[in-house]
């Protein structure tokens, strides 16, 4: 089973990477771009075999480590 | 007094903070390697700096993770005095010992050089020996120190005076200009509701012997000892 964890900064926090490459990319003329944000993909391999439980032990992992939810929010699939 | 400085694979201002208590300041120093269990006979915890597990993640977000933070947690719960610097803050706002987060710095550049921080508590344990608002010399190193919580969280702390340290100019202004890293109200450093937890970006290690260009960072370390030997 996989489970792919999508991190990204909340709104209204502050992402000076997505700022710096939303400047290159305006720099280049691609000046359609309003803004940029990024974030983190992660891709895991579970040995679970209960889709319900291991989403549920993702969810946990998501909030004790993978993502810290001071600054962040989660999403997660599972294939 | 005997200090205990944590260990983690990546950490790098650990021989600095160990030589500064031992061989400045005569105390007792060990090092903990981040496997221990136990901090037995321990008065006071540093977390230094350096780049814990290669910042892979967040900054101190895997640090957390080893054996011997728990054993921080609860040392911390009981009232010892833990101190984190630069990465060690970072460690201890990922642990939940202090709010708030260490984001990339507004510029996103490494960091390194002098700044002015105010001290803005003078009443904590770690600062008594310095002057209410006196503007001290102390460096910085970091990418990561861009200082964030929510407005609630920001709120609180100023509320209840646990902001310790604030980004400033030589004479002690708070100023924009004066903020290196785009920390929320140019926070330096900060405290716990408790009074016992205190995490800071500049490195007052690095400020304790002339010969390294300032001894303003001696004032935390004397703080800490002298409270301790009055109690």
């Amino acid at each position: 089973m996989k489970a792919r964890v999508y991190v990204t900064l909340k709104k209204g926090v502050l992402d000076p990477q997505g700022r710096a490459v939303m400047g290159a990319l305006n720099s280049m003329n691609f000046s359609e771009v309003e803004d940029v944000r990024i974030g983190k993909f992660m891709e895991l391999e579970l040995k679970g075999e209960s889709r319900a439980d291991e989403e549920a032990r993702v969810r946990r992992m998501c909030e004790k480590l993978l993502a810290n939810t001071v600054i962040e929010n989660y999403r997660i699939e599972m294939e | 007094m005997k200090f205990g400085i944590i260990v983690f694979p990546g950490s790098n201002c650990d021989h600095d903070c160990y030589h500064v208590v031992k061989h400045v300041f005569n105390q007792e120093a060990e090092y903990v390697w981040h496997k221990e269990t136990s901090l037995k006979g321990l008065d006071c915890l540093i977390l230094p700096g350096g780049f814990s597990y290669g910042d892979y993640l967040r900054t101190g977000a895997i640090a957390c993770c080893s054996p011997v933070m728990s054993e921080v947690v609860s040392f911390a719960g009981k009232g010892g005095l833990v101190l984190g610097i630069c990465n060690g803050f970072q460690i201890l706002t990922e642990a939940g010992l202090l709010p708030g987060v260490l984001m990339r710095n507004r510029d996103l550049k490494f960091i390194c050089k002098d700044t002015f921080v105010r001290v803005d508590n003078d009443s904590t344990v770690f600062t008594g020996r310095y002057g209410k608002a006196e503007a001290i010399k102390v460096p910085i190193a970091h990418a990561d120190g861009n200082y964030f919580a929510d407005k609630e969280a920001i709120d609180a702390l100023e509320g209840s005076g646990r902001v310790v340290f604030r980004y400033s100019t030589a004479a002690g202004e708070v100023t924009p200009e004066a903020n290196p890293n785009g920390s929320v109200n140019n926070i330096a450093g900060i405290i716990n509701e408790k009074g016992n937890v205190l995490g800071m970006m500049p490195h007052p290690e690095r400020a304790a012997e002339q010969a390294l260009g300032s001894i303003d960072g001696r004032g935390l370390f004397e703080s800490i000892i002298e409270g301790f030997a009055g109690q």
